[in-house]
C-alpha cells in the first residue's frame, strides 16, 4: 500500500481524548466524544463510520473551523507535530493551517467560490505558501493544476468553477490544498460527492501526490472497501468514539469489535467493486443521551450486563490493533 | 454578454410601453381631461374647442395612435399650467433631483454596507441589536416626518442648517440625510441577512483552510456574494428614490421631479402628469438595466445563461 519510505513510525498527529460538543437549546449534542488516534507521517489513516457518528465534526475540529452557534471542542489535545493546537490562539492557528494541516472537503459544488476564477483561489494559496511575482505565482498555478490532470490548464485557469464538472472542480480543490504543501491532509469523504466512474480516479489521484509529497493524509469515508484500497490503517468510528484502530489488513482478517464485523460483513467483496455498507439492524443512539455504557450495546449480538454499566477501555487485539469491547477484555 | 444585454433591453421596451398603454387609458378613465383643465363657468364652445384642439374628438383608438406616435417622437404633449412641453419641464427640473440622489445612495452604500458586514460578524451581540434597532426604525420611519423632524431640529431650534430650497452644500444635508437613512436601514438589513448565509458556505470555510487571514475572508471571500442580493436591492432602491423624492422634495421645498410630480397632482396637470409618469418609467428601466449589467459583472455565472 501507499508506504513512502522508511518515516512510518514518526507521529506527526496525536488526537487524545477529543471531545467536541454542540451545545443547543435543546440539548446538548456530543457529536465527539472521547476520540483518541495517531497519525504516522506518509502514512494513510482511513477513519470509516456511517453517517451521523462524528467524522466531519473531528476533522473540523483538528482544524479549529467548528461551525458557529454552539460547537465547542470542550476536551482532549490534538498535538500537531507535539503542539497542542487546541490551545493555540487564532492568528496562530491560521498560521498552521493550510501549511501544516490542510483539508478536501465533501462536496467540490460549494467549495469553490462561485465569483472568483479558480486561477485566483489558486494563486492565494500559493502567495500565501511563497509569496512572489505575479508572472511566477501564475506559473505555478499552472503547474498545479497540471499536476492534478488537468488538461489545458492555461485555459482553466481563467475560469470560473460553474464552467467546470464536479470531478474537475474537486480536482482544483486538491490543487489548492497542495500548493500549501501540508504535512497533514483531511480528505473528508472527498469523492461520495462524485460520479461512481470518477470515483477511483480522484482516489488514484491522491494515492499518487500522497505518494510524491509524503504527506499523511486522514482520509474519512463511510465505504470500507475505499479503506482498503488506500489506507494503510484503518479506525473505526460508532457514536462519537472510535471503537476499533488497527492496520488494515489486520482489521479486515480480524476484525474484533462486533460494530467492525457487522460492517465488513456488509461490504460485498474487497476486491471486486467499491462497496458501500449496507445498514446494520437498528439505529445508532441519540448523540443527545448516550448511556454511560458502550454505544454499540442496544445493536450489539453480544450484549451483556457489563456492556450497559461502562464504556470499555480499549484492548490490544493484535499488532497494532486495539477494540473497545468487554468481550474481548482478558478474564 | 451582449445577447443578456439585448434580451433586458427588449424586456425593458415592452415593460415601458405597457406603462404608457396603462397611463393612457387610465387619463381617459377618469373622465374627458378637458373638464380638468377649464374652470367650471366655462362656455360649452370654449369646451368644444378645447376638445377639438387637443385631438380629444375622435375614437378612443384613434386618440391612441396620435399619443403613440407622438410618444414616440418624444412628444408627450403640453403642460397646461406651465405652458411649455411636458417633456421639456420634466428635464429642466430633472438635474436637481439627481443632485441629491447620488449623495443618498452613497449615504446608504457607505455606511449601510459595512454596518451590515460588522453586524453580521457581531451577530447576536449587543452591537448588532443595536444596529437591528436602528434599522428597523429607519425603514419604518416615514420620510415626511423625518423630514419635519429634521428641519424642527436643525434649522428651526439649533438654526445650523436651512430648512429648504436649493443652494450651497448646507442644503443638501438635511434631505440627503432624510432620503438616505432609509438606504442606510435597507442596505444594513440586507446586507447583514446575505452574509450570515454566505459565511455558512462551504467555499468559505475552503479559504480559511487555506489559511487565509480573516480580513480577506470577510471582506474578500463573503462579501462579495454576500453583494450580489444587496446589488439587486440597489436597483430597486434607487428606482424608488427618484420615485419616492416626492415626499422629500415636497417638504424641503427642492425643485426636483418629485415635487414637480407633487405639483402636477395638485394643480391637475394632467398632461403634464402623464408625462412624469412616463419618464420616470424610462428612468427607473434604465437604471434597472445598468444594475442588470453591473449583477452580470459581480456575478459570473448569470454571463453565459
Ligand atoms: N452544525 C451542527 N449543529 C448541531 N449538530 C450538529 C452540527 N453538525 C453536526 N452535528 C451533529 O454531530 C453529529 C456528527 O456529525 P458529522 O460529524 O457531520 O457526521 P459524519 O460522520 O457523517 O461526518 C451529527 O449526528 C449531528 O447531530
Ligand atoms: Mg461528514
Amino acid at each position: 500500500m501507499s508506504a513512502a519510505g522508511g518515516v512510518k513510525d514518526e507521529t506527526i498527529l496525536e488526537v487524545r481524548d477529543l471531545r467536541t460538543h454542540f451545545f443547543l437549546r435543546r440539548g446538548v449534542v456530543k457529536a465527539v466524544d472521547g476520540v483518541s488516534f495517531t497519525l504516522r507521517r506518509g502514512e494513510v489513516l482511513g477513519l470509516v463510520g456511517e453517517s451521523g457518528c462524528g467524522k466531519s465534526v473531528t476533522a473540523l475540529s483538528l482544524m479549529r473551523l467548528l461551525p458557529k452557534g454552539g460547537a465547542r471542542a470542550i476536551g482532549g489535545e490534538v498535538l500537531l507535530d507535539g503542539t497542542d493546537i487546541l490551545t493555540l490562539g487564532d492568528s496562530q492557528m491560521r498560521e498552521i493551517r493550510g501549511r501544516k494541516i490542510s483539508m478536501i472537503l465533501q462536496d467540490p459544488q460549494t467549495s469553490l467560490n462561485p465569483v472568483f476564477t479558480v486561477g485566483d483561489q489558486l494563486r492565494e494559496s500559493i502567495f500565501r505558501r511563497a509569496g512572489g511575482r505575479t508572472a511566477q505565482i501564475m506559473r505555478e498555478a499552472v503547474a498545479a493544476l497540471r499536476r492534478v490532470d488537468i488538461a489545458a490548464p492555461e485555459q482553466r485557469i481563467g475560469q470560473y468553477p460553474h464552467q467546470m464538472s464536479g470531478g474537475m472542480k474537486q480536482r482544483v480543490v486538491g490543487a489548492i490544498v497542495m500548493s500549501g504543501e501540508p504535512e497533514v491532509l483531511i480528505a473528508d469523504e472527498p469523492t461520495t460527492a462524485l460520479d461512481v466512474t470518477i470515483q477511483l480516479q480522484y482516489l488514484k489521484l491522491l494515492q499518487r501526490l500522497q505518494r510524491e509529497t509524503g504527506m499523511a493524509i486522514l482520509f474519512i469515508t463511510h465505504d470500507f472497501g475505499v479503506v482498503a484500497r488506500l489506507c494503510d490503517r484503518v479506525a473505526v468510528m460508532y457514536a462519537g468514539r472510535i471503537v476499533e484502530c488497527g492496520p488494515v489488513q489486520e482489521v479486515f482478517e480480524h476484525p474484533s469489535h462486533p460494530y467492525t464485523q457487522a460492517l465488513i460483513a456488509s461490504v460485498p467483496a474487497m476486491t471486486g467493486p467499491i462497496g458501500r455498507l449496507t445498514t446494520i439492524e437498528g439505529q445508532p443512539p441519540s448523540l443527545m443521551d448516550l448511556s454511560a455504557g458502550c454505544r454499540f450495546e442496544p445493536r450489539c449480538r453480544h450484549a451483556e450486563a457489563r456492556c450497559r454499566e461502562a464504556y470499555p477501555p480499549p484492548v490490544g487485539v493484535g499488532p497494532d490493533h486495539t477494540a473497545d469491547c468487554w468481550r474481548l477484555q482478558p478474564a | 454578454m451582449k445577447r443578456y444585454i439585448l434580451r433586458r433591453l427588449l424586456h425593458g421596451i415592452v415593460l415601458l410601453s405597457m406603462v404608457a398603454t396603462i397611463v393612457f387609458f387610465l387619463g381617459r378613465l377618469t373622465g374627458n381631461p378637458v373638464d380638468l383643465m377649464l374652470p367650471e363657468d366655462a362656455a360649452p364652445e370654449d369646451r368644444v374647442a378645447l376638445i377639438k384642439a387637443l385631438g380629444l374628438d375622435g375614437p378612443l383608438h384613434e386618440q391612441f395612435f396620435i399619443f403613440a406616435t407622438n410618444a414616440f417622437k418624444g412628444d408627450l404633449g403640453m403642460s397646461i399650467r406651465m405652458r411649455q412641453p411636458a417633456v421639456e419641464a420634466f428635464f429642466s427640473r430633472l438635474p436637481n433631483t439627481l443632485a441629491i440622489i447620488p449623495w443618498a445612495i452613497l449615504l446608504g452604500t457607505c455606511i449601510g454596507i459595512p454596518l451590515g458586514v460588522v453586524s453580521a460578524l457581531n451577530r447576536g451581540n449587543i452591537l448588532d441589536r443595536a444596529a437591528g434597532t436602528v434599522g428597523v426604525l429607519g425603514i419604518a420611519t416615514p420620510s415626511f416626518w423625518l423630514g419635519i423632524l429634521l428641519i424642527f431640529v436643525f434649522s428651526v431650534e439649533l438654526g445650523w442648517l436651512p430648512s429648504g430650497r436649493m443652494g450651497g452644500p448646507e442644503h443638501y444635508v438635511l434631505p440627503v440625510i432624510t432620503l438616505g437613512t432609509f438606504l442606510v436601514a435597507g442596505f444594513m438589513r440586507l446586507t447583514r441577512s446575505s452574509m450570515l448565509e454566505v459565511m455558512d458556505s462551504e467555499f468559505v470555510k475552503l479559504a480559511r483552510i487555506k489559511g487565509l487571514h480573516e480580513g480577506v475572508v470577510i471582506w474578500k471571500h463573503c462579501l462579495r456574494n454576500a453583494l450580489i442580493p444587496v446589488l439587486t436591492l440597489w436597483g430597486v432602491f434607487v428606482g424608488n428614490l427618484i420615485t419616492g423624492a416626492i415626499v422629500v422634495e415636497t417638504v424641503f421645498a427642492w425643485p426636483g421631479v418629485g415635487r414637480l410630480t407633487y405639483e402636477a397632482v395638485i394643480y391637475r396637470d394632467f398632461p403634464l402628469l402623464q408625462a412624469v409618469i412616463i419618464l420616470k418609467a424610462i428612468l427607473i428601466l434604465t437604471i434597472n438595466l445598468m444594475v442588470d449589467i453591473l449583477y452580470a459583472y459581480v456575478d459570473p455565472r448569470i454571463r453565459l445563461t
